[in-house]
């Protein structure tokens, strides 16, 4: 069963930037993929595609049955709401703690405080913070301020994971720690993981579905790949 | 249940907001304050002049002198009731009529030369008093009398309480032209300081849209904080209209120097007065901040 589809689409920003050719994909549900390419490839437009804070110029975008493309701004809401998005920068508040970052999210919902409650430390404990819980973003070292905005993505039991290079800022033991946390949450809850990365290593080890673009063209798919299969 | 939830929570949150950036809140805050003061003083000074119009133009008489020669009095009195417009007539006799002047003017001393004189003597003629309905038909019903072949003369204060009014609307469109002004500049006012709360909290508008926050989940928060500065500053005006007024009013009463000038009693009017004061603030506060809200929060 496919969660993502992708048919046809193109990306063409106003100043004449082609970022997207006549791309074609689809993603399984439960799936775990990652996104791989140089900079400038197009990784970073198809992953803000999948949650539209980017428009395809032309094409389709299907996910879980949600017409993307066509969706209105007034209702990406409702997309965003199947979704949990993780970036480079871990965008956590810096005014509220690990527990009201997390709580956020299901505040902004109109949840009730005793549901948010349980919610927000089931997903810590999934992370490992729950003994974080009164810490300010600055207390707490860059693995682990990836691991609140990892818990605010999958507070809301989403059907997809969206990474953004989210082991850009850290180094290689935390990096695997985190992409290793995603992997068990991928394999637990049967999220779907979408992973856009330049991180050699990680993909080296984890042997798994690989989508390779390249100059905004998807040039392969492997499905157990290695980076090192390609030559960029 | 969810909304009054949210509602609430946009509630705290929008007092937090305020007394976080206490300092940029106080600025609107002041600006409000005095924009609401003058409206009071506004409200009050345009609700007392209507009151005091409305007591003057029902108190307009008009006095039909009968002609010395007619003696039919009764029947006549009874023709000017049937008249268009006439509210009642009152017959006063040429003896009574002293006592009216004594009334009118105990002061003068004339009163008191008049009753001097009886029914055969006297120079004064039979009059009747006569109240009409409609006030802005009294110069028609004037003539319709004054027509009548009876009649010697009619007189009403036509000119002096025409002026009177005219000078009170000049007041009233004053104050309400000040008022529209600074209404406006407050708008103003808010619509800067909501910007500049937007732009502070770009960080959590932009997190609340990832997680899928709706776009009223989003304005509604701002839109709440314009409402409560408008609230904050309504407190100061209706203290002063509440107290302020109260204290006038009592100074008023026992003032023999301006008997004419009757103030509206302070019971309920002070209420009303600071309701419409308040809704005034909070519908100010309201236009600024959704006009913010619609200019800087991107949809």
């Amino acid at each position: 069963m496919d969660l993502i589809r992708v048919k046809n689409v193109n990306k063409r920003y106003k100043n004449g930037v082609t970022a997207i050719y006549d791309l074609n994909l689809n993603i399984k549900k439960g799936d775990f993929v990652f996104l791989i390419g140089s900079s400038g490839s197009g990784k970073s437009t198809l992953i803000k595609m999948l949650y539209r804070e980017e428009k395809p110029s032309s094409g389709e975008i299907i996910v879980g049955g949600i017409n993307v493309a066509k969706l209105r701004n007034a209702r990406v809401y409702k997309l965003r709401r199947k979704l949990g998005i993780v970036f480079q920068d871990y965008r956590l508040l810096p005014k509220m703690t690990v527990y009201e970052n997390v709580a956020f999210a299901l505040e902004c919902l109109g949840e009730r405080k005793n549901e948010i409650r349980v919610k927000v430390l089931k997903a810590l404990e999934l992370v490992g913070l729950k003994g974080k819980v009164h810490n300010y973003p600055d207390q707490l070292s860059g693995g682990e301020q990836q691991r609140v905005a990892i818990a605010r993505a999958i507070v809301n039991e989403p059907k997809l994971l969206l990474c953004d290079e989210p082991t850009g800022n850290l180094d290689p033991e935390m990096s695997l720690e985190i992409v290793k946390l995603i992997e068990s949450i991928n394999k637990e809850t049967k999220t779907t993981v979408v992973m856009a990365t330049h991180d050699k290593e990680i993909v080296n080890k984890m042997k798994k579905h690989v989508v390779v673009l390249k100059d905004g063209r998807l040039i392969k798919e492997y499905e157990k790949g290695k980076y090192d299969d390609e030559i960029f | 249940m969810k909304f009054f939830r949210m509602f609430s929570r946009s509630f705290r949150d929008a007092f937090k907001s305020v007394f976080r950036n206490f300092s940029l809140s106080l600025a609107s805050i002041s600006c409000i304050t005095i924009t609401l003061i003058i409206v009071a003083v506004a409200i009050v000074a345009s609700k007392n002049v209507e009151h005091f119009t409305k007591m003057v133009e029902d108190d307009q008489t008009i006095v039909a002198f009968v002609k010395e020669e007619f003696k039919e009095t009764e029947e006549l009195g009874k023709r000017i009731q049937k008249t268009d417009n006439v509210e009642s007539v009152q017959h006063i006799s040429k003896l009574d009529a002293p006592g009216e002047f004594h009334q009118d003017s105990k002061d003068l001393g004339v009163g008191d030369i008049l009753k001097q004189f009886n029914e055969e003597n006297s120079p004064l003629l039979e009059s009747f008093k006569i109240k009409v309905k409609d006030i802005s038909k009294i110069d028609h019903t004037v003539e319709k009398i004054e027509k009548m072949e009876e009649i010697e003369t009619v007189s009403y204060g036509k000119t002096t309480v025409k002026n009177m009014l005219a000078v009170f609307q000049a007041i009233k469109k004053i104050a309400y032209g000040a008022v529209i002004a600074l209404i406006l500049v407050t708008v103003f006012l808010i619509i800067n300081t909501i910007k500049l709360t937007i732009f502070s909290r770009k960080r959590e508008i932009s997190i609340m849209r990832l997680v899928g926050a709706s776009n009223t989940t989003i304005k509604t928060p701002f839109i709440i904080e314009g409402m409560v500065l408008g609230m904050l500053g309504s407190i100061i005006p209706i203290l002063i209209i509440i107290f302020g007024y109260s204290a006038l009013f009592t100074v008023m009463e026992g003032n023999h120097y301006i008997p004419i000038v009757q103030l509206i009693t302070p019971e309920p009017f002070i209420y009303t007065s600071s309701l419409a004061v308040l809704i005034i603030g909070i519908i100010v506060g309201m236009i600024g901040s959704a006009s913010a809200v619609r200019k800087y929060l991107k949809v």
